[in-house]
């Protein structure tokens, strides 16, 4: 059966937040897996940290398999430490951003994240090689080659995982974006990425919403959404759809993937639900389709 | 002290020639097609072009180097193993090579022509960089331009391998290899197909005012005055309104340039074994004009001598030049 | 004086436009002369222009009372002067001033710093652009030399007489 899994929270939410919002996830969201974790900012993550054991200790609990992310980006003392420390862990499984973790762990099982870049099948057969048990494919895969890597990846052994929801990444830097536009630099921030719980948008100068920057990270604009393509990333043997937590009811997305994905909804009144729940957010699969990523693309046959 | 080579760019086999007739250690060039990060429109060489091309380097002593570095998407790997088969048959001194899966096949398929790790890899700590080496054999490392001089130091005494870094050209802002932003508006990826903001999806609007407008996919980029310099059009150099920034501002870098030229001595004191001057995509003028002046500059260096470093100014982009994070963590 | 000025204001007048078409038909068996022998003895350059073989550009040097209508097919060329106001509908249009776009066929110059100090404007099809660049940037040795030197001494003496002039032009600019 297919798993829905929860991908890390990007931004910068309050602990107190984080704790709400995965209090909910435990009781209410039909979710196999949640990824739990600081991916983005090494800066961030003594906020959390604290808390984490009790958020671990509660999604499985409700029967959730937790598995803990790793930085994206891992460039000082600090990132390199924190990134050596998760890769000595045994349980929960982990889930690894850079290749510093790869590094760390050795040949020791771990998931490959989608800042691994796993876009071929040789890739993901070396990774494989060396002990990945999962993949989670780049964001902006298109078709052709998700089916062909997911394949590749099946005959491993290996879980396939692909990003269905939520803003998508589009880079990352060493320079943080947030601290930049108050005037600050990244080590005198003062966490001001905190006051965009969705992401700090950014206009284009005709007006266009564009981008979204978060911290050292910048988003795309739209969330993604490929509900309508679920059926063929599940023909096409990807047997993980990831949603990335966003400021909306993401309990409620959940239940509409899940109820899509089982078919106790069709596909165009789940769609209309999703859209209602996102709100303002545009939707778009570009990436899917071979097209802009910020573009939406209406399928060829209803499926 | 290190070699501190000279590693300089060639689009074309004229460029590729100015760049060794000029003092070039290495020349690095790719194939026309997406296995390397500068797949431009009429840019880059044949297969005759470069087999000529590295009989003329290696005439002059100077090393070729093939840069094979994007990310393949699966099904399409063989265009990759064919560019490296080819390139190896020609005699190339090194492939400069990102995806995993690329290196893995090199490493058994060519085991006799070194590996480049390319930027594009982003190994930007001792552990990351360990473990390409370790896995394929990488000899050679080109840092990211996210890094300050100590930190380049510190990296040097935990790796295996040499250090290239950038010290002229483009300033890229995006960790290199994870960046989907030119895909995200043109459907054309950086990774995937070797383009960053391409020409068919570029287009400059001139103003009644004089001003002009660069546009990508629709989308305006920025807007210059009709005195105020110019830069490229991509999407991490564009200006852009925020909520705490009505006005427009650079939100993530302003058209600059990087030069490094006054850091040079520190550069080889750290370490350093390679210098790249960035720019496959420019004109013979500015190769021979930066080739010639670092040439110069580093021949003065390890002569003992004070470098006269030549004014690249007029070469940069937006007219402005930037040290970057080379010289101060503020950079971030 | 500033280039931009020169680059935006083209004033058209009724005697102007005459001088021009006088000055088109003077000029145009130099132009055939040259671009055929340029296309003769460089070839390669047809590859790299790719699709873009069949596009028309229009070359406008801002301060020359016409400007130059390119086709780079390789089996139809066309290089022909054209007044302003008669100049065809082309797919992408370079200007600047005739010194600066001489210097950027030769490689003296390079495109992208002409762009970034908006001394070279460029509009309609950016990748036509960018393709005849890295086409003309593959040429080794000056074109403008070659061209010269179809006429003999007294070509290469005008050739050098106007870049004294565009030099001596552009240091007074710097001092503004």
């Amino acid at each position: 059966m297919t798993k829905l899994t929860l991908g890390p929270i990007a931004y910068h939410w309050s602990a107190e937040a984080r704790s709400d919002f995965y209090a909910r996830i435990a009781d209410e969201a039909p979710v196999d897996d949640v990824y739990l974790g600081e991916v983005i900012c090494s800066k961030r993550a003594p906020f959390h940290e604290a808390e984490l054991p009790a958020t671990i200790d509660r999604l499985e609990r409700a029967g959730k398999r937790v598995i803990l992310s790793t930085l994206a980006e891992v460039m000082l003392k600090r990132e390199r430490k924190a990134t050596d420390d998760l890769a000595g862990i045994d349980a929960p499984e982990i889930e690894i951003n850079n290749a510093a973790g790869l590094f760390a762990r050795g040949r020791r099982p771990h998931r490959i994240g989608p800042f691994m870049n796993a876009y071929n099948e040789a890739t993901i057969g070396w990774m494989a090689a060396r002990g990945a048990t999962h993949v989670c494919l780049p964001s902006e895969m298109p078709a052709p080659a998700i089916a062909v890597a997911a394949r590749a990846a099946n005959d491993l052994g290996l879980g396939v995982e692909v990003q269905v929801f939520g803003r998508v990444s589009l880079a990352v830097s060493a320079r943080c974006y947030h601290a930049r536009a108050h005037g600050r630099t990244k080590d005198n921030c003062q966490f001001v990425c905190e006051e965009d719980p969705d992401g700090m948008p950014l206009r284009s100068r005709d007006d266009q919403p564009i981008l979204r920057v978060n911290g050292i990270q910048t988003q795309s604009e739209s969330y993604l959404d490929l509900l309508p393509e679920t059926p063929q990333l599940v023909a096409d043997r990807v047997t993980h759809l990831r949603l990335m937590p966003q400021r909306v009811d993401m309990v409620a997305v959940a239940q509409v993937f899940r109820d899509a994905v089982d078919g106790r909804l069709s596909m165009s009144e789940a769609d209309a639900r999703l859209a209602a729940l996102s709100g303002d957010a545009r939707l778009s699969n570009g990436f899917y389709h071979g097209a802009a990523g910020y573009r939406r693309i209406a399928m060829a046959a209803p499926v | 002290m290190s070699l501190a080579e000279l590693i300089c760019p060639a689009g074309t086999p004229a460029a590729l020639r100015t760049a060794v007739d000029a003092g070039a250690d290495a020349v690095y060039c790719g194939f026309q097609d997406a296995t390397n990060a500068r797949n431009f429109p009429g840019l880059n060489l044949t297969p005759d072009e470069l087999a000529a091309s590295v009989v003329y380097a290696h005439a002059h002593g100077t090393k070729v180097l093939l840069a094979l570095n994007t990310y393949p998407p699966a099904g399409k790997l063989d265009l990759w193993r064919h560019a490296a088969d080819t390139g190896a048959r020609l005699g190339v001194d090194a492939f400069i090579v990102a995806d995993m899966g690329v290196a893995d096949y090199i490493a058994h398929a060519h085991p006799q022509v070194r590996l480049h790790l390319s930027v594009q890899a982003a190994a930007s700590s001792p552990e990351a960089i360990r473990y390409y080496c370790e896995s394929f054999g990488v000899k050679r490392v080109v840092l990211p331009r996210i890094l300050t001089i100590p930190e380049i130091r510190q990296i040097r005494k935990e790796i295996p391998c040499e250090i290239e870094t950038f010290i002229f050209g483009n300033h890229g802002l995006m960790v290199e290899g994870r960046c989907s932003l030119t895909n995200y508006l043109t459907g054309q990826s950086t990774n995937m197909d070797g383009v960053c903001s391409p020409a068919s999806d570029v287009e400059y609007v001139r103003d009644a005012d004089g001003s002009m407008s660069s546009q990508l996919a629709g989308f305006t980029i920025d807007r210059f005055g009709p005195d105020e310099k110019a830069g490229y059009p991509t999407i991490c150099k564009g200006r852009y309104t925020a909520p705490h920034r009505p006005e427009g501002y650079y939100a993530f870098e302003e058209p600059v340039s990087l030069n490094l030229s006054r850091l040079l001595p520190e550069l080889i004191d750290a370490g350093v074994h390679a210098f790249k001057i960035e720019g496959r995509q420019r004109s013979k003028s500015y190769v021979r004009g930066v080739v010639r002046a670092f040439r110069a500059a580093v021949d003065d260096i390890k002569a003992g001598r004070k470098a006269n470093i030549a004014d690249l100014l007029a070469l940069t982009e937006g007219q402005k030049q930037t040290q970057g994070a080379f010289e101060t963590k503020k950079w971030r | 004086m500033s280039i931009h000025a020169d680059v935006n204001t083209r004033p058209p007048g009724p005697g102007r436009t005459a001088a021009a078409r006088l000055a088109c038909v003077l000029i145009q068996p130099f132009l055939s002369r040259v671009v055929h022998r340029t296309a003769a003895r460089h070839p390669s350059l047809f590859a790299r222009l790719g699709p873009h073989q069949t596009t028309d550009f229009l070359i406008d040097p801002v301060e020359l009372p016409f400007a130059l209508h390119l086709r780079p097919d390789p089996e139809a060329l066309v290089f022909r002067a054209v007044p302003r106001d008669a100049a065809p509908h082309t797919g992408a249009a370079i200007r600047g001033r005739f010194l600066l776009l001489l210097e950027l066929v030769d490689a003296e110059q390079d495109g992208d710093a002409a762009f970034f100090s908006r001394d070279l404007e460029v509009s309609g099809d950016t990748e036509a652009v960018v393709r005849l660049r890295n086409a003309l940037d593959d040429i080794d040795g000056s074109l403008a030399e070659e061209t010269a030197a179809m006429f003999g001494a007294p070509g290469r003496a005008m050739l050098a007489r106007l870049r004294r002039a565009y030099l001596n032009d552009t240091k007074g600019q710097e001092c503004i």
